[in-house]
């Protein structure tokens, strides 16, 4: 539920129990390596195991024996609800030009100190989803672009917002952004080429 | 003119002199004692202090609602000006309580209205206050002065409203991290323009809009204005512009406080706590983005409390806040600042005298680095320490040892470990000796909660050594019936004790009956429990009520059902009103 300012996107799992971890899809484009950067989170110990040794031994705790145990740990529902509402997380669906198949990123994980960090690193996290070797361009005039290496096309990132307008990330301060943000397209460059670039703020 | 009638003396001795004092100058002694139990003992030594102290009491605090009943209350204590009133038991704010349990304010508030037409304040705690309550209130007491809610339920900014509408002297409107329903209501509009009493006013819990314009004029007119606590719908720029108007600040809480960051703004806000000379406490609801922080240094060293509790700003920031912070004596955080920032707070807050480390993810596999090693760096440098509240996820017997040693004087240590029995994790023993020494070693330690692996051995401790030990609370503890039984055969003091999870059976309950009768009162939930022995303890004790609680779906009556059913949830309590009448289906009285 802390927001974390990680490369790879965080997903908060819920308390009900169902934990994105297990149902995240880790398939990548064809011709990726395979080091997978989302954090997964070790369930080590039998949830209905209670022997003293048997929790000793697993050294992170398994979060879901607490998760369903009502009213622990103690901490008041006033608590959790304001800590709930002020993690609520933001997924919207990316779509790169070409791939197969779509993925989600949780906008919410990426709010940072100013907000060209926070493009910076949702940039990078698109990055570890789609490409296998990494790179992304910021020009001169603060647009971004994202260029698979490999086969040297480039992509610009672009948004629908709440109008159903496809607009280019990155103008609008990164609030702004999550809260306008409906789905993200990586668009290949040849295809942008009537895009015209808009002045940096 | 009274007099004393206490004849103690046997024999035929003559009454001492002072008997025939009148009852008027007991009353003016007896207003030297602020203290309740000392008032309260006075009141036990003979009639006519009795009758005299009753009389000239002025604050009442009944911790337990159903311990009597709100007409004998009044009538009791004639001139109460202040009354606080508590309900639901303690587990009720983790959810081991269903709803519509009662704890209803309504009987207090009529039998009030009758008794205590002078009344001025009122506080309550984890009860349920609907709004013609309030509207009751606003319309009985003329000097009404003081509402303080706490953790309460069931009404709306329409009570609000006629709160705010009908009590002209009102100073103090204190809103607690209660559930208010929001009705739109204009319940800020409704103080009067010509109002301008106003010391305080907390409105953090409600989750509505506000009419900034309006709350700005209110502020601008209450002089007197010295603690402002503000809800999340407050923006960062109405804050500065409200701290303008208001720069005598003694309190101040800010709500969400996050925003883009805008050079015009932060120089806003800078200039605004700049001008705060007198600001001392101060909280909120700070969001990630730090980007603001910086612009209240300036009122850092005179900052004597600091409850970021609600805030998810991360380490660096957060350490380079508090380090400015000399003169805290109150902490409040989330795990977020991790040991390193803990040891930051050892070194600079050298008067700190409460610490409460909150959980930002209770839930999670807590990949935050907050160990025991902050809770032993903060115990060895800061020694007026007195108070913790540690949420971790690992612990060690010598850590405990070491927090013994070096504070004696803790009078409330409550530590939980997030994983139920979680040993020493260096030794992967039980957590006996740790806190085992901090019992030994805080003589006067008043409250205490412990967590971790333990067996029944720590309970023979606490129970010999706990003298002072007024409230303790237990779960996932314990091997057998022995460890109840330390617990009640021993702690002088007890009043209050909560216990969950314990593997702990009918024996030790019955054993030690009469001593629930000198507590206020017991909850074990997920023990080892049988109706049996409910019974016997309700037929044993007159003057306890023994509270079932089944599931609410069940409401199976109790006269069915055998002895050696388990009972999930036990609630006992003393009690002279006898059983209450307003229990919902799923409480059953024995």
């Amino acid at each position: 539920m802390s927001v974390e300012t990680e490369r790879s996107s965080t997903e908060s799992s819920a308390a009900s129990g169902l934990d994105f971890e297990d149902t995240a899809l880790t398939l990548r484009l064809p011709g990726s390596s395979s080091s997978d950067t989302d954090r997964k989170r070790a369930s080590t110990s039998d949830p209905s195991c209670r022997s003293p040794s048997a929790a000793a031994s697993d050294s992170p705790p398994s979060p879901k024996y607490a998760a369903r145990v009502v009213g622990w740990p103690p901490v008041r529902s006033y608590r959790k609800n304001a800590l709930a509402t002020a993690a609520a997380s933001k997924f919207v669906k990316v779509a790169v030009d070409g791939a197969p198949y779509l993925r989600k990123v949780d906008l919410t994980a990426y709010a940072g100190y100013t907000s060209s960090t926070s493009y910076d690193q949702l940039l990078a996290a698109l990055q570890d989803k789609f490409f296998s070797h990494l790179t992304f361009r910021k020009l001169g005039n603060q647009e971004m672009k994202l260029v698979d290496t490999v086969s040297g096309t480039e992509y610009v990132p672009t948004y629908e917002d709440k109008d159903g307008d496809w607009m280019l990330v990155g103008d609008v301060p990164w609030r702004m952004f999550v809260e306008t943000c409906q789905r993200l397209r990586l668009m290949k460059s040849s295809e942008a080429v009537n895009l015209a670039p808009r002045a940096a703020r | 003119m009274g007099r004393g009638v206490g004849s103690r003396s046997g024999g035929g001795a003559a009454q001492p002199p002072w008997h025939s004092l009148p009852d008027e100058v007991w009353e003016h002694a007896f207003s030297f004692l602020p203290a309740a139990a000392d008032r309260g003992a006075a009141a036990g030594a003979c009639r006519g202090w009795l009758r005299a102290e009753r009389r000239s009491r002025r604050r009442l605090a009944v911790a337990n609602c159903y311990a009597t009943s709100p007409r004998d209350a009044v009538e009791r204590f004639p001139s109460v000006r202040a009354a606080e009133v508590k309900g639901k038991p303690h587990f009720a704010d983790f959810g081991l309580v269903p709803p519509a349990w009662g704890a209803e304010a309504a009987p207090w508030v009529a039998a009030a209205a009758d008794g205590w037409p002078l009344l001025e304040e009122l506080s309550f705690k984890r009860m349920v206050v609907t709004d013609e309550c309030l509207e009751m209130i606003a319309a009985s007491f003329r000097n009404f002065q003081v509402l303080r809610l706490v953790s309460c339920e069931g009404f709306s900014t329409a009570g609000l409203a006629a709160i705010t509408e009908g009590c002209r002297n009102l100073r103090e409107l204190d809103l607690q991290e209660n559930y208010i329903e929001d009705c739109s209501s204009h319940w800020l509009s409704s103080f009067p323009e010509s109002f301008t009493s106003l010391e305080t006013l907390n409105f953090s819990c409600l989750d509505g809009e506000v009419n900034f314009a309006v709350l700005e004029r209110l502020v601008t007119r209450c002089h007197n204005l010295k603690t402002l606590k503000l809800n999340n719908a407050i923006p960062l720029d109405k804050v500065a512009s409200l701290l303008r108007k208001a720069p005598h600040i003694v309190e101040l809480g800010t709500g969400k406080f996050s925003a883009d960051y805008h050079p015009d703004l932060f120089a806003k806000l800078e200039a605004a706590f700049a001008g705060c000379k007198s600001l001392r406490r101060l909280s909120g609801a700070w969001d990630a983005v730090p980007d603001y922080l910086s612009a209240f240094y300036g009122v850092c060293e005179g900052l004597t409390s600091l409850n970021l509790s609600y805030a998810t700003v991360r380490g660096p920031e957060l350490i380079k806040f508090i380090s400015r912070c000399k003169n805290l004596q109150q902490l409040w955080v989330m795990d977020l600042i991790e040991d390193h920032g803990l040891a930051v707070v050892a070194s600079t807050c050298s008067k700190l005298q409460e610490l409460r480390v909150f959980p930002s993810d209770p839930f999670g596999a807590g990949q935050v680095l907050l160990t025991e090693r902050g809770l032993v760096d903060v115990s060895a440098s800061c020694p007026m320490l007195e108070s913790v509240l540690y949420f971790c996820r690992r612990m060690t017997n010598e850590a405990l040892i070491t927090i013994a040693k070096n504070r004696p004087n803790f009078t409330c240590f409550r530590l939980c470990i997030l994983e139920p029995r979680t040993p020493d994790y260096i030794t992967q023993q039980s957590l006996d000796a740790g806190f085992s020494a901090i019992v030994e070693s805080c003589k006067g330690l008043r409250r205490l909660s412990v967590s971790g692996l333990l067996t029944d051995l720590v309970f023979k401790s606490i129970g010999e050594h706990a003298d002072r030990l007024e409230m303790l609370s237990i779960a996932f503890a314990g091997n057998s019936d022995l460890g109840l039984h330390y617990i009640l055969s021993g702690c002088k003091s007890l009043k209050k004790l909560e216990i969950r999870d314990c593997p702990f059976g009918n024996k030790p309950l019955l054993a030690n009956a009469a001593k629930l009768e000198t507590m206020r009162s017991l909850w074990m939930s997920s023990c080892s429990l049988t109706l049996g022995a409910c019974r016997q303890l309700a037929q044993k004790m007159p003057r306890l009520t023994v509270e079932i609680m089944n599931d609410p779906g069940r409401a199976c009556p109790l006269d069915a059902l055998p002895d050696e059913s388990p009972v999930e949830k036990l609630y006992v309590y003393r009690t002279i009103a006898g059983p209450r009448s307003d229990t919902p289906d799923y409480v059953q009285i024995v």
